[in-house]
């Protein structure tokens, strides 16, 4: 188990006090000065040795990312936005950050930005995030009147950091409708390229990250590179924070070293499995986007990126939703469904009307009333909406119904069968109706 | 997507109270010039909370206005945004995440106490107090079932306890936000984690704790080039030597 002493958010939980001078003993802003000293190549380079990958979902190295920016011009001031537009089904980790921790983001900030050449951030936070939006504005105003951030700032970089919110749209995750968002527009995501590096807010160059992977970056540099590589598996660096929910017994948040097995992460830290091992019927492991992995193969799994895609799933937010054999795994999979139709922006063809067409296939499907015949039908029109929309929306509506349809057809043909065994007055209808 | 219009019945005016224009304007001045239209869902959102949690036409208009935005652009937003509620929603508006983190933690038995109690969705219940809509995820699932009255969340709910919430609510009695069951955010059990007990964690002993690694990298960076410089000193100094020797 990673030991205390090795954990970034030491407030997770709220326990203490989330004000500047508490989070200054507790070690936020403690020499940020002399990082931002050695240099923004050194911060970039560090955070690229560090192997730390985004924490949003597609776990693309954050290094890396902050290198694309491109050289400062005074013309287009670059941006840095931070995505907290917390609303992945299981997710609520940034959550905690922001309303117990936001010291550890405001400086991430700074860092980050001066890294990238950019004088102004936003951070775009969910609408719903009420209590926690106050308390991260909070957490700004103490670092101004500081003199931690602002125009006259202690560290010589001149940087506003502004909170601004969305109205509870899903798709506003999405980087590009997030900017879209974020400019006063429905958020609809744009087609890429040209790259947020090259024309992001207001057309200037900008980068977005996820609320986690900004947090974390000030422990890295000061504790180095080599510290956070020494956790987890090769090219799956670090801590993560894990939102563990369903049916354990003590649904939680917790930090733990990236690859920790399955079996472990829920022994140690929730309690373990409702009604014992032998209760897990299936796994999502990375929020509601990836598909659903069945007990035999994720119950000793390492959680990280790479070992879930092998089983074609994801490690996405690490929310690993739970489930136990009590569990009607077609339901569930349907109220996913119409999760994404509810979300979808509509721009998309495949994705406004396939969304729908899913989500009613998959409820006739959860009662038995359809033909075996369809369950093909389903997974080939989930594969023409994957990949063909501007955004991933389509691909996250189309993952969880080919997860259910691999581990799980033999669960949908028993119901088709129990439903036809009885008879029925109505005809089955046709999906389009 | 879900159609989503104006209510038939409307207010004939809208105005912005002065404390809430004044904050309208500092929202304003956090974006650059010119790109004022940025701040519409924050003024949207103040003009729903100063309307009793409902946006108005002439509202919708009044921020198109101040934005110098057209009043089609304004009104997409407003349809657009679930948040937004165009239709009046009652003193307590509850929100129900019934996604399925939440639905597997049993959000389906409060769905039907508030059914019960309350009525079929997006209808306001006679006393004018309580309204509620199922709404997607709302990021509190390690704390599922829960949901969101007004601006509060309301977590670890119970048929039970979401009973007792109403009561207290339609009584006007204080409710307590957050987890129901007492727990301060989300961890494994009240008050108590499986991780973050290491006291010199809040001591203030781990500031600049961390700088060793920078003074040690230095001092051997110091040494290796006193080193350095000392055998250049001597290779000088034999080379000097040998050309001694030879003249």
């Amino acid at each position: 188990m990673l030991a205390d002493k090795d954990r970034i958010f030491t407030n997770l939980y709220g326990f203490q006090s989330p004000s500047l001078k508490e989070a200054m003993k507790r070690g936020a802003w403690d020499g940020t000065k002399y990082l931002i000293d050695q240099g923004a190549g050194w911060i970039i380079n560090e955070m690229k040795a560090s192997g730390l990958r985004g924490r949003g979902g597609a776990g693309f190295p954050t290094g890396l990312k902050w290198s694309f920016m491109p050289k400062p011009d005074p013309a287009r001031p670059s941006y840095l936005v931070v995505n907290a537009d917390e609303s992945e089904p299981g997710t609520c980790k940034d959550r905690e950050i922001m309303r117990n921790d936001p010291h550890l983001l405001v400086e991430g900030c700074l860092i980050a930005s001066f890294a990238m050449g950019a004088h102004a951030c936003y951070i775009y936070i969910r609408g719903e995030y009420i209590a926690e939006r106050e308390a991260l504005q909070r957490a700004v105003e103490e670092a101004y009147e500081a003199k931690l951030i602002g125009p006259n700032n202690v560290h010589g970089w001149p940087f506003d950091l502004y909170v601004h919110h969305g109205a509870g749209a899903y798709i506003c995750g999405e980087e590009t409708a997030l900017l879209e968002s974020l400019e006063g527009k429905k958020g609809m995501p744009r087609m890429k390229p040209p790259f947020p590096a090259n024309m992001g807010l207001y057309g200037c160059p900008t980068t977005v990250n996820n609320v986690e992977s900004i947090a974390v970056a000030p422990t890295i540099l000061r504790r180095g590179a080599s510290w956070f590589l020494g956790f987890g598996q090769k090219n799956n660096a670090g801590t993560k924070l894990f939102c563990i929910s369903g049916h354990v017994n003590k649904p939680c948040n917790v930090e733990e070293a990236m690859s920790i097995p399955f079996r472990e992460l829920i022994d140690k830290h929730c309690g373990g499995m409702r009604g014992g091992w032998d209760n897990l019927l299936a796994v999502i492991p990375g929020g509601s986007s990836v598909r659903c992995v069945p007990a035999d193969l994720i119950i000793d799994c390492p959680m990280d990126f790479d070992s879930l895609s092998k089983l074609r799933s994801g490690l996405g937010t690490a929310a690993v939703i739970v489930m136990d054999k009590s569990t009607d795994i077609v339901r569930a999979i349907a109220r996913i469904s119409y999760f994404y139709k509810h979300e979808s922006c509509g721009q998309c063809t495949p994705c406004r009307e396939g969304t729908g067409w899913m989500w009613r296939v998959l409820n006739r499907m959860a009662e038995g009333r359809a033909q075996k015949r369809e369950i093909d039908m389903l997974l080939d029109v989930s594969q023409r909406i994957e990949g063909h929309t501007i955004c991933a929306l389509g691909d996250a509506a189309a993952w969880p119904i080919q997860g259910l349809i691999t581990h799980f057809r033999g669960e949908i043909e028993k119901r088709i069968d129990q439903y036809a065994a009885n008879p029925h007055m109505d005809p089955v209808r046709m999906a389009a109706e | 997507m879900t159609v989503r219009r104006l209510a038939e019945k409307q207010p004939a005016s809208f105005e912005f109270t002065q404390e809430n224009r004044a904050w309208c304007d500092d929202q304003i001045a956090k974006y650059p010039l010119g790109r004022q239209a940025s701040a519409v869902i924050p003024l949207l959102w103040k003009a729903q909370a100063q309307n009793d949690y409902w946006l108005p036409q002439k509202a919708i208009e009044k921020v198109a206005d101040m934005l110098a935005m057209p009043y089609i652009r304004v009104l997409e937003i407003a349809t657009f945004y679930s948040m937004f509620n165009l239709e009046p929603v009652g003193r307590h508006f509850i929100q129900l995440c019934g996604t399925t983190p939440c639905a597997l933690r049993g959000a389906n038995d409060i769905k039907a106490v508030l059914e019960k109690r309350i009525g079929d969705q997006r209808h306001v219940s006679a006393d004018g107090n309580f309204a509620w809509l199922e709404v997607e995820c709302l990021g509190a699932c390690c704390n599922a079932p829960m949901v969101q009255i007004n601006d509060d969340y309301f977590e670890d709910l119970t048929p039970d306890s979401i009973n007792k919430l109403l009561d207290d609510l339609a009584a006007g009695r204080p409710v307590k936000v957050g987890s129901q069951t007492g727990r301060t955010a989300s961890e494994p059990e009240p008050g108590k984690g499986t991780t973050l007990t290491d006291a010199t964690l809040y001591d203030g002993s781990v500031v600049g704790a961390w700088r060793t690694r920078f003074d040690e990298a230095r001092a051997s960076e110091k040494v290796l080039a006193e080193k350095a410089l000392a055998e250049k000193a001597s290779a000088e100094k034999a080379a000097a030597a040998a050309a001694e020797k030879k003249a």
